[in-house]
Order: C-alpha cells, then sequence, then structure tokens
C-alpha cells in the first residue's frame, strides 16, 4: 500500500487587501503518494507557484493545511521549517540558480554544505549525483561552460545529494529546447522516481505530460481536474 | 559552519573582478588614513623632540608657553624657587633657542642651540664622537648627527662655525632619539655659553628641568610651581600640550580630519557599493539557498564572513602598501616625519570595521527580506 507523501487540506491563500486583494488559491486540496511524479499544469497567473510555495513551506497560507509524511509543516518554527525543507525537500528551480563561480560538483554538494556535511565528503558525495545525471566528467568545471540540458542536470543532481523523499521541479523545461526537455524528465521518470519518493512538476510544456503519473490542472486558484497520464 | 564559511569564501574569492575591486577599495582606504595620521604621529614626534631628547619628567615653563620650540624666558629667580620646593630632588636650568651660524663656506645656517645646566649637563645627547667634558672646552659645540648634520657641512669633531660674532668649535658629534621638526641642525653646549653666544632677552632660563624625589611628588611640585605664577607639566603633558597646539591651532587637526573623512568616503563608497552590488548580484543565488533549507543566520554568517575577510586582507594590504611607501621615502629622506603607531592602527581597523559593517548591514537587509517564493516566479 502506497504511503502518502504530501496531503494538502482546503489550501487558501491571497495577496494584498481591499481592492487590491488576489485570491490565489481557493480551498485547494490534494494527495500525493510516494511512487508518484505528479504534474501539476495550468495556465499562467492560474496558482500553480503559488500552490508549490505553499506545499513547501515556503509561503504560509491563509487557511488549510500541508502535511508532508504526516508532519504539519506549517505548525514548525522558521528554523524547524528550514531544516524540514533541507532534509526532505529537493529543489529543481526554473531557472537553476547555480552559483558561476562554483564548480559542477560543488554546486551538487550545496544541500550537503548547509547540512553541515565536510566540505570534502559533500563534494565528493555530490559527485556521486552527477554520475547518476551522467555529468561527473564535467564536475570541474564553472556551470557558465555547460549547456542549459546540462546545468539542469547538475540541478537534479544538487537536489538529490541530499537524497530528499520529495522532489520539486518548477518548470523543469522552460529554459529548454523541446528534445533536452523531454530528454531531462525521461531521465528523472526512470532514474530518480522509486517507491520512495513523490516528485512533483509544475510545468505547462504539454510534450512532457507523459511523464506523469497523474496531471493536476489548475484554473483561477482551483484544482480543477485530475486526470491521469498515459504512462 | 566550516563547510558554509568555505561556501562563503568561494563564493566571493571566486568572483575575482568583485573581490580585486573590493580590496582596492579598502587597501586604497586604508593606506590614505594610515597614512596620514602615520604623517600627523611622525610630525607630532618631530615637534615633541626636544622634550624627548632631554627626557627630564617635569618641565617648569611660562603658563604661556605652547610648544617645547617656542619658549618665554624666565627669571633667575624661579630656578632658586623651584630648587626650594618640598618634592624637588633636583632642578636645573635648560636653554633653548634659534640662532644663525656662518660656516666656513660664507653661508649661514640656521641651528637649534639647547644649552645644557654647566654643573651637571642634564639632558646631554649619546655621543657618537668626542668627550662630553670638552663640552667645557673654549667654544666647545657638541653637534647631532641627523638628517640635518650635513646643512653644517658634515662637521667633524674640530670644525668651526662663527655664531654671533664667536667662534664655536665642534668637540663631538652626537646621536639623539628624535631630530626636530624644522629641518634645522642642533647644536649643544652648556647653558652659560649659550646665554652669552646668543643675544637674549633679560630672562634667559627657557625651562627649568626637575627630577622629583618621587612621581607621588608631581602634583604636589605643579602646586607650588602654580603658586610661584609658573607652570609645571610632566614630559607626557608637554607632549600631549605640543600636540594639541598643533591639533587645535594650526589647521593641522581640520585638514587631518578631513584626510581621515575623505578614506573613509574612498572605502566606504568603493568598497561598500561593490560589497553590495556582490551581494545584489547573489540575491538570487541566496534566495534559492534559503529555499533549499539554509537559514537565516547562515546566509548572515556568510555575509559577515565575506565583508570582515575583505576587510581584513584590504587591512593588511593598506598597511603593507604605507610601509614601503615610508620605507621608500626614507631611503631618500632620511628624516621623513610618518610614524606607524598603534594609535594609527586602531583608527584605521576601527575604520575598516565600519566600512564592513556597514556594507554588510545593507546586505544582510537585503539577504533577508528576499522571499524564497520569489525565486519560483524564474
Amino acid at each position: 500500500m502506497s504511503r502518502i507523501a504530501i496531503q494538502a487540506m482546503g489550501l487558501t491563500k491571497w495577496f494584498g487587501e481591499g481592492e487590491t486583494k488576489t485570491t490565489a488559491l481557493r480551498e485547494v486540496s490534494l494527495t500525493a503518494q510516494f511512487g508518484e511524479m505528479v504534474y501539476i499544469v495550468g495556465p499562467s497567473g492560474s496558482g500553480k507557484t503559488t500552490l508549490l510555495s505553499v506545499l513547501t513551506g515556503i509561503l504560509k497560507p491563509n487557511a488549510g493545511n500541508v502535511l508532508l509524511e504526516d508532519v504539519n509543516i506549517w505548525e514548525l518554527n522558521s528554523d524547524q521549517l528550514a531544516d524540514f525543507r533541507l532534509r526532505k525537500i529537493g529543489f529543481v528551480f526554473q531557472d537553476y540558480h547555480l552559483f558561476p563561480r562554483l564548480t559542477t560538483a560543488e554546486n551538487a554538494a550545496i544541500p550537503l554544505i548547509l547540512r553541515k556535511t565536510p566540505w570534502d565528503e559533500a563534494v565528493q558525495e555530490a559527485k556521486k549525483y552527477l554520475d547518476v545525471v551522467g555529468l561527473q566528467s564535467r564536475a570541474e568545471l564553472p556551470p557558465v561552460k555547460l549547456s542549459g540540458g546540462e546545468q539542469q542536470r547538475v540541478a537534479i543532481a544538487r537536489a538529490m545529494s541530499s537524497q530528499p523523499d520529495i522532489l520539486i521541479m518548477d518548470e523543469p523545461t522552460a529554459s529548454l529546447d523541446g528534445d533536452t526537455g523531454v530528454a531531462i524528465l525521461s531521465f528523472v521518470r526512470k532514474n530518480v522516481l522509486n517507491q520512495n519518493r513523490c516528485i512533483l512538476v509544475v510545468t505547462h510544456d504539454d510534450r512532457i505530460y507523459q511523464f506523469a503519473t497523474r496531471i493536476l490542472q489548475m484554473e483561477d486558484g482551483k484544482l480543477k481536474v485530475t486526470e491521469k497520464s498515459g504512462t | 559552519m566550516k563547510g558554509i564559511l568555505k561556501l562563503a569564501y568561494r563564493l566571493l574569492v571566486n568572483d575575482r573582478s568583485k573581490f580585486s575591486a573590493l580590496l582596492v577599495g579598502i587597501t586604497f582606504a586604508v593606506y590614505l588614513m594610515m597614512f596620514v595620521t602615520s604623517m600627523f604621529s611622525g610630525v607630532m614626534k618631530h615637534a615633541s623632540a626636544n622634550i624627548i631628547n632631554i627626557g627630564a619628567p617635569l618641565w617648569v615653563m611660562d603658563p604661556y608657553v605652547e610648544t617645547v620650540s617656542n619658549s618665554v624666558g624666565m627669571p633667575a629667580y624661579v630656578l632658586d624657587a623651584v630648587r626650594s620646593m618640598e618634592g624637588v630632588k633636583y632642578a636645573v636650568p635648560l636653554y633653548s633657542g634659534g640662532a644663525l651660524v656662518k660656516l666656513r663656506d660664507g653661508n649661514y645656517q640656521t641651528v637649534t642651540v639647547v644649552g645644557l645646566d654647566d654643573t651637571s649637563l642634564y639632558g646631554r645627547p649619546e655621543l657618537l664622537e668626542g668627550k662630553i667634558q670638552d663640552i667645557y672646552a673654549e667654544n666647545g659645540f657638541i653637534v647631532v648627527k641627523d638628517a640635518e648634520f650635513s646643512k653644517l657641512e658634515n662637521p667633524r669633531v674640530g670644525s668651526d662655525f662663527e655664531l654671533n660674532d664667536h667662534r664655536g668649535v665642534i668637540v663631538g658629534i652626537a646621536q639623539v632619539a628624535t631630530s626636530g621638526l624644522y629641518g634645522i641642525p642642533t647644536l649643544y653646549t652648556t647653558y652659560e655659553r649659550a646665554i652669552q653666544y646668543i643675544p637674549n632677552p633679560r630672562f634667559t632660563i627657557s625651562y627649568v628641568l626637575v627630577e622629583p624625589k618621587s612621581p607621588s611628588d608631581v602634583p604636589l611640585i605643579k602646586r607650588q610651581v602654580a603658586a610661584l605664577g609658573y607652570r609645571a607639566r610632566t614630559k607626557e603633558e608637554f607632549m600631549r600640550n605640543t600636540e594639541d597646539f598643533f591639533l587645535y591651532k594650526t589647521g593641522g587637526g581640520t585638514n587631518l580630519l578631513i584626510m581621515m573623512l575623505i578614506s573613509f568616503t574612498v572605502g566606504l563608497s568603493l568598497s561598500g557599493q561593490t560589497f553590495y552590488t556582490f551581494i545584489l548580484e547573489n540575491l538570487e543565488r541566496f534566495g534559492a539557498l534559503k529555499a533549499i533549507g539554509a537559514k537565516n543566520r547562515d546566509l548572515v554568517f556568510m555575509i559577515l564572513f565575506q565583508a570582515t575577510l575583505t576587510a581584513f586582507t584590504g587591512f593588511g594590504l593598506g598597511i603593507a602598501l604605507c610601509v614601503m611607501l615610508i620605507l621608500l621615502a626614507r631611503f631618500r629622506l632620511p628624516s621623513y616625519a610618518a610614524m606607524i603607531t598603534f594609535g594609527n592602527l586602531g583608527i584605521s581597523f576601527g575604520m575598516v570595521l565600519v566600512i564592513a559593517g556597514v556594507s554588510s548591514y545593507f546586505g544582510i537587509r537585503r539577504v533577508l527580506k528576499i522571499e524564497p517564493f520569489e525565486i519560483f516566479r524564474g
């Protein structure tokens, strides 16, 4: 029986007050299990990014609760929440946000360094994940020497290096050409997803929908449709 | 924490252009600050040369005396009165004044003449050549071998000159701890010969040098001297008074303050702005670190470490540059008036800390304000 990785109940989030008030999430509830690769899709401004931020403890909702592995994250204080994210969640950002002055291996080691792993040990550990994403030969290069697809893979290695239970990918193909995007998500589906990991992907790139185990459609701050992927 | 600090170090140092700009800013500011304060300290040391070289613990003088080189003559009874005061072990007169000597080649040269007490020769310099008792010989003078020595045509023992129609003969060559401020040679002779050779007003004692029976007697002696209508200052007080005169009554203090402000402004504007730009350029990455799970205090440590590292490195380079230039200047001008003191170092270090503090304060504010949420917006 699958375990629940993410459980959100009645999430509501608005920005501003009075006339400028904008509601980004309207009583959103969802569940994602380990072994699932769940896509949240929808047009720009539908609330995908806000939902992702609320689910990962980055943005506090005005109402509702988020349970990650049965922990109500919004009951944690800011330090506990940061620590929880560091240990349980891996992030792949849309623009990668790699440090151009560090080597690829050092970039991939950042979560481990933040977890107080000694520098050399962290870099060695990170190289294993660069190997997984096929970039060990590029370990000593700075990210600027890599292609967009390779940088995305470094970002994936960085997210994986702390062995997170939940992997968050925000518009992972936004900066990539079509083929590279498909290759990256195919790689993630084959090599990163397993029964002890849940992957949440925010995207509006329908070329990669094929890799989802489930697709959640968002519109105007609400989850409209839940559809199964063909894969 | 070590890993985070190393991360901060790599982010800073690997950005070579920014790091260089930061170092140039701090180094230049420290150099300016060190140089101007060292010059001032050096000038002050030279201005107090006679106080340092004579070395008397207590100086009695006219109350209107502001620097050691501008004495006001005191009548002879002051010496007698001081000698009879309670707490005084002994007291001797000192003459200090300017004179014009005519050299062998017919040129004239201004000199400082110090007339030592005939009996004790209290405050005599250390001789390099000659014997001290020769100062009692007819027309005997001792010349100080300092940077100004050559202005007297590099005299030897036996060289002579003319002083106010009197013949003077060099009987010894001496060295002193500090040469004077005004770039003129110094001659030592006896008090009696000094007042005999140099035209003087009615009162001839420039200072009465006092040796108290014990340091605890100094306040008592001061009170008794004040009752007499004169003033007694310890060596340190007299040096400080001389410093205050140059600081507050000559415009030197204003210039010093202006230069210090310029150094601070240069440092703050160059380094502060560069550091802030460095933080702004990495702001999104700091945000990413926050999203990944870095705590605010981790990021604060990183920024403080980067600012401190830059500040300390720049401080070291600034001092090295200053020392190098002072040594270079001394190579050409041995009496070059610049002196690095712990006070100078302290002032520069304080300035560097303020620059680092202000730079990191604004950087930290920005980093603490950034919401990881913004990172997801791309």
